[in-house]
């Protein structure tokens, strides 16, 4: 299942590289592809479940808009700290509890706190998250938790 | 527009070659170097239309791996003192 | 029709150098290696990703728009992970952070 699922997107991967359709390039594509999937298919997907893949791929999307609108709210917040005169920073060093399960969840979440106002991921293991804030009243808005409630809801109840 | 955005591009690079020239740790160096790739990325991009010749974006795609992968390579090496 | 597409790709593409830019002085002129973090990891990211972005209006809707924005997606991958991996191998490596007032070192 892996092994095919994998062809297939190399596949679709090298047609949205190439762009051309003569026989000897799709081929040589079809080849290659296969090739390499027998080589690395359980690198790509694994073990995964694929249905539950696709259904957090879903939530995912949903999540996205509001995450550009965070992206578009730490660049303002950055434009005004940095071309400041005066530098309004304070920066400092905490923690915080992870309570995700999956490997999938957590990198999401420490991207998304990096991508997010004043704020970056230093550390990440299997008890806390140690983050890095440019400013104690941003620290303290990422203390909330919404992050991380919205990537749990990614993750589901179901079963790693 | 696209001129004058390359050129704009190239004057950041070079003031953030101050930051890697200046250190003052090995990491503020990689640092720079990661930001100056990740901005001749968009100077392929835009070399591309300038010329109007659309495979620059490959290149560019593939510099980004690159700058990507030689970032974490160095880290680990500075890290472990070796690849393995 | 196509005015209106140049002039949004233009405003795009000036934004997005303008994020550039705020990115390297801020790379230049913060005062430690972490806050340095900040604009290169957040700046840099969507000043990107804006440029590509009007590129990809100026092109309209083709192979090579997809090519873009198969390179806006690894960016926004790819570059926080990078910044990523640069703050955990200094903070390992024990790099004290800056401190307001007090210097370097807590």
């Amino acid at each position: 299942m892996s092994f095919i699922l994998t062809a297939v997107i190399m596949f679709l991967f090298w047609i949205l590289l190439s762009g051309e359709f003569g026989f000897i390039l799709i081929a040589s594509a079809i080849i290659s592809c296969l090739f390499v999937s027998y080589l690395s298919h359980d690198l790509l997907i694994g073990k995964a479940n694929v249905r539950l893949g696709l259904i957090r791929i879903f939530r995912f999307i949903k999540y996205l808009p509001w995450l550009m609108w965070q992206i578009v709210l730490s660049n303002i917040d950055l434009v005004k700290r940095t071309l400041h005169p005066k530098m309004p920073i304070s920066p400092t060093i905490f923690s915080f509890k992870n309570e995700l399960r999956t490997e999938m969840g957590m990198v999401a979440l420490a991207n998304s706190i990096t991508l997010t106002p004043g704020t970056i991921t230093v550390d990440v293991n299997e008890d806390e998250f140690i983050i890095h804030a440019v400013a104690l009243e941003l620290a303290e808005g990422l203390m909330e938790g919404e992050m991380q409630r919205r990537i749990k809801a990614i993750e589901g109840e179901e079963d790693v | 527009m696209f001129n004058i955005a390359a050129t704009v591009i190239v004057l950041a690079a070079a003031l953030v070659i101050y930051r890697a020239i200046k250190g003052p740790r090995i990491y503020d160096r990689v640092l720079a170097v990661n930001v100056i790739g990740t901005k001749t990325v968009v100077l392929l991009a835009l070399i591309g239309y300038i010329y109007e010749r659309p495979h620059f974006l490959d290149i560019a795609l593939v510099y980004a791996i690159i700058n990507f992968i030689a970032t974490i390579a160095f880290l680990k090496y500075r890290q472990t003192g070796g690849l393995d | 029709m196509d005015i209106i597409r140049t002039i949004i790709s233009g405003i795009l593409i000036a934004t997005g150098c303008f994020l550039i830019v705020v990115a390297a002085i801020g790379v230049v002129r913060f005062p430690d290696f972490y806050t340095r973090m900040h604009p290169a990891g957040k700046g840099d990211t969507l000043g990107q990703g804006l440029v590509l972005t009007g590129l990809m209006v100026y092109e309209g809707f083709d192979l090579i728009s997809v090519k873009l924005l198969i390179i806006i997606i690894f960016i926004f991958i790819a570059n926080p992970t990078a910044t990523h991996a640069l703050a955990k191998a200094a903070y390992v490596a024990g790099v004290k952070p800056w401190v307001k007032d007090k210097g370097e070192g807590k």
